[in-house]
């Protein structure tokens, strides 16, 4: 038996960098802090890495299987006898493989960020900040209990508010980060219900047994109705809209655009990589129970596939490039969430569970490529906007290089990382549900097709007249570019089959070519119209938006989504609810309340009369006329 | 012994106030006794963990007769409630040194006078004795409003006066009822009190009387309206000392003594009576939403949290109302800190007004993470103070009835709405000219917000010995509700 017990310092340095580096804040110099915070999430690099290998390839395997192991656990609270909320660390190959992706991001952002953050004002309070993310973002996948998941869902919640608000002097900023934190707040109410649900049925909170074989929710619950569906079902649903929120899936995805906001480095770690996937890990985790509640993970499954094509559709109609990437990401998690959705459970039926575990982890490191190459890029022109640049592949040589590298491997060219795990996807959804099938393929050219837009509006075309010549950026930010671009373009070759699955046993799956080639011929498809229309400067994709009309505008205003959430917030709740409400409390409620007290009117004259005179007699006599008042019913009733 | 000694130093203390002359040592007298008092809570603390679970009982047969009797004790009620009295007088005190204070000896000793009450309210296990207490609780925090209260003072600390007045007369005369039918020989004692026997139509009365005082004191929707105008008037320390330790009288009264005596009727009406806290949360939150003075934010957003409360403790099961305890010293410990933070800003900018404030963070980024932080306890994050408490009490109400649990659950959201919104408008954007000179804060001013934010994390990560007391009292009104 291996001892595990160090992984709880996965958690514990970067707490340890947090609360030193925020209480000492500006005591030393700003890079002392970056370098400490970076250093720390070094050391958790290291650790996890081991971690994996010795949980993979040296700990014994139990009848084939990948074992669960405690490595860690306190019992925080007893609510009941029966009820306790733990705190500790669950190694299962998922919450494994999430410790290889976070760390390994968090780190490279970090560095980065040493290159990216220079000079700003709140150096110090970024890195501060990122190491609480980190702490909450490991805390959440290696959580024992659904209790411990949501504690720190909240803080990777808070997290992510603190650090999309990092420049808090920008309204627009501002705004972004209170919209984050409302919407997933708004999703988590429904996380916090089903846990409700889940634990009041089940009795317990404990992932171990509610995910095993004899689980207790696939008896418990079941007995009951409401509205078609049992106990359990609504249950798995509730905590699928906080999944939902954090995901950014539709419609709770609104958020996710606007959070851009942030710092680059901050997009590409918490809306790329880590924390927008907690939702897919969350479903993952509870999987053999959605996998019980087939109503729910039909649900799943749809809202996964429309967000895919929805998100896939208005990423082609962006020009700020972060946009354009939020847009790319929330279309790839809907994927995900497709992928679980279709997913069986249990060796080769569980493909869909693997394929989204897999894609999952290809994902995080094309996605952070692209988002810290398009920080690079705004770091050399100083623009969001697509058509503000053109022609930078000569200036920006590096950057150009790996970002092509990650725009392959999103749009899944083989043999680079995406390929392999969107594959796996396809296949699962072609054998469970065709109609899905049919919109993953468009989605899989249109992806390829709105990533070569972007690239070669920026890498190609016409230069534009910049501030000053765009130069590379230093070491510390291309170097996590070339190591995140050698992860995009060999993590396919990671045999997930044999790593991650369902139920932790390998499986045998070879790439099935009949599906594999027309993806790849879809996606080619995508990136010629991508050619056609951008490499060179020209009027035809004005022609063609155009031509589609109204669909484009639609497209291009997000589909009106947020105008729709604005009129039911600021006009239905804050000025025809609110206001009229303080109105009714102000005149009817208090106004009944002062016709009830009369009394009190007539007394107030009276009263005014006293009031210049000693404090402290008026004070003696109200004691003893209190008591006296006392004493008095006292007697007289007794007698 | 010592429980006696906690109710009647501050009782000396006060009345020795009133004839210092001098201000300087009235108030560091106060703040001295104030502390030596909350020494004592942790000596009490202490002996109740290591020597006794018993109760610190302190029994004097004052008249035998009537059967009153000084009886004052302290469970794990009440072992909270004074350790949060302790805790709030001190920080309450020593915030307003930064403040001018006129007449300062009788304002001291008003305050010191007001924790005497408070912490006989909450160790009395007599009726009469709790009766008297809740009274005189009401003289200083009538006082201190009135006199040191800004506008409209007089109108509006007597609404307040004779709203929780009435309230209380009524729940003397229950108590008084109640008397008469306790097994012979009649007694106040909370034991006779709990096994009165009344009729289902006497309990209704009884049960009415108290949840009134007890619905106007926390306040409960639609009793609340004397709430909003007393918290704006009043002197700073006096709102503190109203929304952080008299709203609790109400609630701990209702755990104390409302629900063991009268929980039939809780029983027979179904949870009836939750509605109204329930209605309390959304309303007060709504109307949060919509307010421009800091003061009256505040106040509305403390009827919706405690709505939540009263809610949790009437659901009449173990994990809500042992949430409901913790979630009241929470809630003590953070509408403090946000009083002190509005003082602050009011003493720097002389408004209130969240129209007129903004991007204070950019000027005061001490002020800003500490005002971040109380705020993040007031939304029940993780690991912050409101977080075990809340999630408690809607666990309680779910097993009570799924769909209360549901409408409370909406706190979760309304608070994050309210609050990042606010501290939106005041804290964050630019500066505009009322807040371009604002300074930060000096260590003097930040002592009582970084001794409430050590409060939030102490309670939000490890509340251990806190849920411990919790359970300790709510086991036994439990038991008596079984």
């Amino acid at each position: 038996m291996i001892d595990f017990s160090y992984t709880i310092w996965i958690l514990l340095i970067p707490l340890i960098v947090f609360v030193v580096t925020g209480l000492t804040g500006n005591r030393f110099k700003p890079i002392v802090t970056g370098i400490i915070g970076t250093a720390g999430l070094g050391i958790v690099f290291l650790l996890s890495v081991i971690t994996a290998y010795k949980f993979f390839f040296v700990l014994d395997k139990v009848d084939g299987a990948f074992q669960r192991l405690l490595a860690f656990n306190y019992t925080w609270l007893n609510l009941t006898d029966k009820l306790h909320i733990n705190i500790g660390v669950l190694l299962d190959p998922i919450s494994v493989m999430m410790l290889i992706v976070i760390s390994t991001v968090s780190f490279m952002v970090h560095i980065y960020s040493l290159g990216y953050m220079k000079g700003e004002k709140g150096f110090a309070r970024f890195f501060s900040i990122l190491s609480l993310f980190s702490f909450s973002m490991l805390g959440l996948v290696i959580a024992t209990n659904i209790f411990q998941m949501y504690i720190f869902w909240e803080l990777v919640g808070v997290s992510s508010f603190l650090l999309i608000g990092f420049y808090y002097e920008k309204d627009s900023a501002v705004a972004a980060s209170k919209k984050a934190f409302i919407v997933t707040r708004f999703a988590d109410l429904g996380f916090l219900i089903g846990i409700l649900v889940l634990s009041y049925t089940t009795g317990t909170f404990d992932f171990i047994t509610l995910t095993g074989p004899n689980s207790p929710a696939f008896t418990s619950g079941q007995g009951i109705m409401f509205l078609g569906m049992s106990t359990m079902t609504w249950s798995m649903l509730f905590i699928f809209m906080g999944g939902a929120g954090k995901s950014a899936m539709f419609p709770l995805h609104i958020w996710l655009p606007d959070a851009m906001e942030g710092p680059t480095p901050v997009s590409a770690l918490i809306h790329a990589a880590t924390m927008v996937v907690a939702g897919v890990y969350l479903v993952a985790r509870m999987f053999p129970i959605f996998h019980h509640e087939q109503s729910a993970l039909e649900i799943v499954a749809w809202v996964g596939g429309f967000t895919s094509l929805f998100a896939a559709v208005i990423a082609c109609t962006q020009y700020d490039i972060k946009r354009v990437l939020a847009y790319s990401t929330m279309s790839q998690i809907g994927l995900m969430m497709l992928a679980l959705g279709v997913s069986g459970y249990g060796g080769e039926d569980g493909l869909g569970y693997m394929a989204s575990m897999f894609h999952l982890f290809t994902h995080a490191f094309f996605k952070a490529l692209l988002f810290l190459g398009a920080g690079a890029i705004i770091h050399a022109v100083h623009s969001n906007y697509m058509h503000e640049m053109g022609g930078l592949r000569k200036h920006l040589p590096i950057t150009h290089a790996t970002f092509l590298i990650a725009c392959l491997a999103i749009s899944g060219i083989p043999p680079f990382a995406g390929f392999f795990s969107k594959d796996e996807i396809l296949v699962a959804a072609f054998h469970h549900n065709k109609a899905l099938f049919a919109m993953e393929y468009l989605v899989a050219g249109m992806t390829a097709f709105y990533m070569f837009r972007l690239y070669f509006n920026v890498f190609w075309g016409k230069e534009q007249h910049y501030h000053h010549t765009p130069h590379e950026a230093p070491l510390t930010m291309t170097l996590p570019l070339i190591i995140l671009a050698i992860g995009s373009t060999f993590a396919g070759f990671i045999p997930f089959t044999k790593l991650v699955t369902s139920d932790s046993l390998p499986f045998e799956n070879n790439t099935e070519w009949g599906i594999a080639i027309p993806s790849i011929l879809i996606a080619l498809v995508g990136i010629g119209i991508a050619t056609m229309l951008y490499m060179k400067k020209s009027d035809t994709s004005k022609k063609v938006s155009i031509a589609l009309g109204g669909f484009y505008t639609a497209a291009f205003n997000k589909f009106y989504i947020d105008q729709v959430y604005l009129f039911i917030t600021k006009k239905i709740l804050f000025n025809y609810v609110s206001r009229p409400v303080a109105w009714f409390d102000r005149h009817i409620v208090d106004g009944t309340m002062n016709q009830i007290a009369f009394v009190t009117n007539v007394a107030s004259d009276k009263i005014k009369g006293f009031q210049s005179g000693q404090l402290q007699q008026y004070a003696l006599a109200f004691v003893s006329g209190v008591i006296g008042l006392a004493l008095l019913f006292t007697y007289l009733w007794t007698n | 012994m010592l429980t006696l000694i906690l109710i009647l130093l501050p009782l000396l203390v006060a009345i020795g106030l009133f004839f210092i002359k001098n201000e300087r040592w009235a108030r560091n007298l106060a703040l001295a006794a104030a502390l030596i008092e909350s020494g004592i809570s942790i000596a009490a603390l202490y002996t109740y963990f290591n020597f006794c679970h018993c109760q610190l009982l302190f029994r004097f047969e004052w008249l035998a007769n009537y059967g009153i009797s000084l009886k004052f004790g302290m469970d794990g009620l009440s072992m909270l409630m004074t350790l949060l009295t302790n805790f709030l007088v001190p920080v309450v005190i020593y915030s307003s040194f930064t403040q001018k204070v006129e007449r300062a000896s009788s304002f001291y000793s008003l305050i010191i006078l007001m924790q005497a009450g408070l912490i006989g309210v909450f160790t009395a296990f007599d009726g009469m004795m709790f009766y008297i207490f809740w009274e005189l609780t009401l003289i200083p925090a009538y006082f201190i409003a009135a006199y040191w209260g800004g506008e409209n003072r007089i109108r509006i600390t007597l609404k307040f006066f004779a709203y929780t007045f009435s309230g209380s007369l009524l729940m003397l005369v229950a108590i008084i009822y109640l008397y008469f039918h306790t097994p012979l020989p009649h007694s106040f004692d909370h034991i006779w009190l709990y096994a009165s026997n009344l009729n289902p139509a006497e309990q209704v009365w009884v049960f009415l009387a108290f949840f009134l005082a007890f619905a106007i004191k926390i306040p409960i929707f639609p009793f609340h309206t004397w709430q909003p105008d007393t918290y704006v008037t009043a002197p700073y320390s006096g709102s503190m000392l109203l929304g952080g330790l008299m709203s609790k009288m109400g609630l701990f009264g209702m755990i104390r003594w409302m629900i063991p005596i009268t929980y039939p009727v809780l029983n027979r009406t179904d949870g009836f009576f939750i509605i109204f806290p329930l209605i309390g949360i959304v309303y007060a939150s709504l109307i949060a939403i919509r307010q421009d003075d800091l003061k009256r934010f505040v106040a509305y957003t403390s009827i919706a949290h405690l709505g939540l409360v009263a809610a949790g403790a009437m659901a009449l099961n173990a994990q809500a109302m042992q949430g409901a305890m913790i979630q009241m010293v929470s809630h003590g410990i953070n509408i403090v800190g946000l009083f002190i933070i509005i003082q602050y800003i009011e003493s720097r900018t002389k408004t209130t007004s969240i129209a007129e404030l903004q991007g204070i963070a950019l000027k005061a980024p001490r002020l800003a993470v500490l005002f971040m932080i109380i705020l993040l306890g007031s939304i029940a994050l993780p690991l912050t103070n409101g977080f075990v408490g809340e999630f408690l009490i809607l666990l309680g109400l779910f097993k009570y009835y799924w769909l209360y649990a549901a409408v409370a659950g909406l706190t979760v959201i309304f608070s994050v709405v309210y609050m990042l919104w606010m501290y939106q408008r005041v804290m964050l954007g630019n500066t505009n000219t009322v807040t371009e000179s604002f300074t930060d804060l000096s260590w003097k001013e930040m002592i009582p917000l970084i001794a409430i934010v050590i409060m939030i994390f102490w309670i939000g990560i490890a509340p251990g010995m806190f849920m411990h007391l919790a359970e300790n009292g709510v086991r036994q009104i439990i038991g008596v509700v079984r």
